[in-house]
């Protein structure tokens, strides 16, 4: 513990302040990482059908050609989770990882997730 | 054809940020050599020689030598004018107006390891909102902010170590960084 006593030597009671406040700061943004800027696009017959993040917990009702395709956004994550198409390839998928996306076919239904702008790549 | 002279006065002041200014641009260049493995994460020892200027000759020679390192190390170091020297500039320029008004905070309160702090975040988040803006928009800044931010953090925290340890010798060796006029 010398050198915490030689670090404290050099530090005011601002200093510590300060100190402990940028920590905290730092803290908190390491625990929302992730989760803001992360992006959901739901698009229906290649149109987008609605943009959001994955911040709200939510289910959200896209209504295609056979029938109305589920898609649940929870605790920062994105799946399918009901599809009216035969062969369920998209709910098999299960939680999307970022830059992944599900494709319900026939139903027409895709969900995307990851940026909806540029990247540093197709940039 | 009448010969022409120009003579420019120098003051002490500009010998002070001069020699100051060329510490400074040593240190720069010297840290470029250290082989690091992602962009942007350096020592920055230069700063160290911007507090010991803010405290002793005030901010307006501080803002001088943080204007003088960052063009001449840029010209050294062959990225005037690049993406490179733009962020150096962003850097620079936040972390200079932070100070601007962290040093009119008591003294007794507030030394250089809060201020070296303080600095390098807003050196940091300035150079990362000028990467997410013109560099390479679209980029998510909440996902690289944290990592950028806690090296940043360390940095500042050793390099207000240093200034303050400078200070305190420079309190019994009244010669330090004094020019030879």
């Amino acid at each position: 513990m010398r050198a915490v006593a030689a670090v404290s030597a050099y530090l005011r009671p601002g200093d510590a302040l300060i100190l402990a406040l940028t920590l905290v700061l730092i803290g908190t943004l390491w625990a929302n990482r992730g989760t803001r800027g992360d992006g959901v696009v739901v698009r229906r017959g290649g149109e987008v059908f609605l943009a959001t993040d994955l911040r709200l917990n939510r289910l959200i009702s896209v209504p295609g050609p056979l029938g109305n395709t589920l898609v649940e956004i929870h605790a920062g994550q994105v799946r399918i989770l009901s599809d009216p198409s035969p062969r369920q390839l998209c709910v098999r998928q299960g939680w999307l990882a970022p830059g992944d996306n599900a494709i319900c076919l026939p139903n027409r239904v895709s969900v995307e997730r990851g940026h909806s702008g540029h990247d540093s790549i197709n940039y | 054809m009448t010969p022409s002279t120009i003579s420019l006065t120098v003051t002490a002041e500009d010998r002070r940020i001069a020699v100051m200014a060329s510490a400074a641009v040593g240190l720069a260049v010297a840290e470029a050599a250290i082989p690091l493995p992602i962009p942007g994460i350096k020592p920055g020892l230069a700063n160290i020689v911007t507090l010991l200027v803010l405290y002793r000759y005030g901010w307006r020679a501080a803002a001088w030598v943080v204007g003088l390192r960052i063009v001449a190390s840029a010209l050294l170091l062959g990225t005037f004018l690049t993406p490179t020297f733009a962020m150096s500039l962003a850097g620079g320029l936040a972390s200079l107006a932070v100070l601007a008004m962290l040093v009119r905070l008591p003294r007794r309160w507030f030394g250089p390891v809060g201020l070296s702090i303080v600095a390098a975040l807003a050196h940091m988040t300035a150079q990362l909102l000028l990467v997410d803006l013109w560099l390479m928009p679209g980029v998510s800044l909440a996902g690289i902010l944290p990592f950028f931010l806690t090296v940043a953090w360390v940095t500042g925290l050793v390099n207000g170590l240093v200034t303050a340890r400078l200070m305190e010798y420079a309190e019994t060796r009244t010669t330090l960084a004094e020019p030879a006029a």
